[in-house]
């Protein structure tokens, strides 16, 4: 009775000890699971040869080394900075973002369904924009505040819906799917109702496009997404404990309901900003942060993973989009949605298969 | 546990351990005055409750009680109605999120382990609460997580799937992840349950042995019996107020059983122990063999 009481495990029960953990890097107090890191310089290096090849593709082609010529170097050249660097970084950076908006909503919900594009956030986010085009003056600058207050009036709108008798991610994704069809329709409606021109430019943007895109528009929203990813970074191992389960996240120190709020604005304000610059680019979202959570093999949905691979996949889509019909340049969001479409299929008869 | 009897808590002295025979205990976690409820349906009312500091304090009631719910509102997972729940004086409420959860470590009854997460992995995030804003890793950190392991038994697990592990080895990996978050104060709701008899004995002994070691460990039980033989304070509850709280040998008896589970019972000493044993008698039981009188 005393040895049983003593040591949990006799030793002849013992498993043989195998070490089959993960192996780690460290460097101080930064400690890494070494698939993570591989996978990230993979995506890292991905990202930049991606990246490159964006510089150089256009109408004329340009060989690396011009363009290194051109970045590094004397030359310069005004297709290759003020055109195809902008459009290139905006792909990055903007693909982070929906990436991570993504990622905070499946963990949010914890339903992989729950990205903000599926739940009508970017749906809400294009009518604050359309409404600064029509009825306000449409600069730049009205047009982020108007999506930023569309993005959080149907948060707020989802959340009053479906918070009725607990939180639940699975009602909330149901509410926020029909939420999105009747954004859309609304969507709609304004561009029927408004002039030509304005509904013209309205329609070329509402697949979601980066055509056209220049340093000029991009000050503001990569300033917006630094602060907030910024936030984010400040919050990752908070966001990690509530992989936990409420009890536990609360109970190690998580400020559940103060966290979930700072997710939530976090989220919609990247996803908004990305939507005034280029329209509502649809299932970067959805499909970046389970590509990279499987990718890393994690338990979660970790942001980093959900970042680089949204930035791959959204600069990948871009070339696509240029290099399908060129000299005509499609919008990416018909490349994203036809790339998500597929994956949205394969992961709706995975979930029905388990359910 | 049997090795020594002289040291046990219950051992005649009438007081949690370590306390003079006539000291009142000395308190820090507290309950006043207070009124649960779940949505529409009230679950206590006006409940005041000491948790003698240093022991190891059960609970136990029937089925719906309240006794998990009154944990959580110890934790603050649940917010009160009306009335106190206080730390040191200070309401649990009013303090930051991570400095409660350097004083009380929680267990809930069916704790979720994310998908593919290894053993070590899930001890580490018990340092969640002392991690700072950046969440850099300390040589101090690794060594609560590493002692939170041995302690718990867990050590040659380390490198195991949670999820590949049994339903006892799992419960031991748990109490290491509330472990390394090194709390003077751990309370868990009925950490017992899903376990074989083995496991069970296991984890209240290891339970004793922290309490041994200083902590304060307070437990909801649903095994009479096991809460006697383990805890230095019982604390009884029916329909959300405290019937009985006191060292087991002096407040269980079979009126007391009646009162709290509706059940006619022989009190006999677990002749291990000699704490109360609760043996229930049915209709048309004919007691056999009349015990002892305990004293």
């Amino acid at each position: 009775m005393t040895d049983l009481l003593e040591r949990p495990d006799t030793p002849s029960a013992r498993a043989p000890r195998v070490r089959r953990g993960p192996r780690e890097l460290r460097v101080g107090g930064l400690r890494a699971e070494l698939r993570v890191v591989v996978l990230t310089v993979v995506l890292v290096v991905l990202v930049l040869g991606l990246a490159l090849v964006g510089l150089c593709f256009g109408s004329s082609w340009a060989t690396p080394r011009e363009v290194f010529a051109v970045l590094f170097g004397p030359e310069y050249s005004v297709v290759i900075v003020e055109w195809r660097l902008a459009r290139v970084t905006a792909a990055l950076v903007f693909g982070a973002a929906l990436g991570v908006a993504g990622a905070i909503f499946q963990n949010l919900t914890r339903n992989p369904m729950g990205s903000p594009d599926v739940i009508g956030l970017d749906t809400g986010s294009y009518t604050g924009a359309l409404f600064a085009i029509t009825v306000l003056a449409g600069t730049s600058g009205q047009r982020a505040l108007a999506s930023v207050v569309g993005g959080l009036a149907v948060a707020a709108a989802i959340h009053l819906l479906s918070s009725k008798g607990g939180f639940s991610g699975l009602r909330l994704v149901v509410i926020g799917i029909g939420v999105n069809a009747m954004m859309t329709a609304i969507n709609s409606w304004i561009v029927l109702r408004a002039e030509l021109e304005v509904a013209i430019a309205a329609v070329g943007w509402s697949a979601g496009s980066l055509n056209g895109v220049g340093w000029h528009h991009l000050w503001l929203p990569f300033s917006v997404i630094a602060v907030l990813l910024g936030l984010l970074v400040m919050r990752a191992h908070a966001v990690h404990q509530t992989s936990f389960g409420d009890a536990i996240a609360v109970t190690t120190g998580v400020s559940l309901n103060r966290l979930r709020l700072l997710m939530v604005l976090i989220g919609v304000g990247c996803t908004a900003t990305v939507t005034a610059v280029a329209g509502p680019i649809a299932f970067i979202a959805l499909a970046a942060p389970q590509i990279g959570r499987r990718l890393a093999g994690a338990s979660g949905v970790p942001l980093l993973p959900a970042a680089l691979t949204g930035a791959v996949l959204l600069l990948g889509a871009d070339l696509i989009a240029q290099a399908l019909l060129a000299p005509v340049a499609l919008p990416v969001g018909v490349v994203s949605t036809a790339i998500g479409g597929c994956y949205l299929i394969w992961l709706l008869t995975r979930e029905v298969r388990r359910a | 546990m049997t090795a020594h009897p002289d040291t046990h808590p219950n051992a005649r002295t009438g007081t949690p351990a370590d306390a003079r025979p006539d000291a009142p205990p000395n308190v820090r976690l507290a309950a006043r005055d207070l009124t649960l409820r779940y949505g529409d349906r009230v679950v206590s009312t006006r409940l005041t409750l000491d948790i003698p500091d240093g022991a190891f304090t059960a609970v136990v009631g029937p089925n719906g009680c309240g006794k998990s719910t009154l944990l959580r509102a110890f934790v603050r997972l649940l917010r009160p109605d009306s009335g106190h729940v206080g730390f040191d004086g200070r309401e649990v409420g009013d303090y930051p999120a991570k400095a409660l959860a350097r004083l009380l470590g929680f267990l809930p009854q069916d704790p979720l382990a994310p998908e593919d997460i290894r053993v070590r992995q899930l001890v580490r995030r018990g340092r969640f609460p002392h991690r700072s804003l950046l969440g850099l890793w300390s040589p101090a950190d690794e060594e609560a997580v590493e002692e939170a392991m041995a302690a718990a038994g867990v050590e040659d697990l380390a490198d195991r799937p949670v999820q590949e592990l049994s339903g006892g080895q799992r419960q031991r990996v748990w109490v290491a992840m509330v472990l390394a978050q090194r709390t003077p104060y751990l309370l868990l709701d009925e950490p017992t349950s899903f376990l074989d008899i083995t496991h069970q004995y296991q984890l209240l002994a290891l339970l004793s042995k922290l309490r041994d070691q200083g902590r304060t460990v307070i437990a909801v039980l649903h095994d009479i019996n096991q809460a006697c033989r383990f805890a230095d304070h019982l604390v009884a509850v029916r329909e959300g107020r405290v019937v009985a709280e006191g060292v087991p040998a002096d407040i269980v008896d079979a009126a007391l059983i009646k009162d709290v589970f509706d059940l006619p019972s022989l009190i006999v000493p677990d002749p291990v122990t000699g704490t109360p044993m609760v043996v229930p008698t049915l209709q048309g039981d004919r007691v056999e063999h009349p015990p002892p009188l305990p004293g």
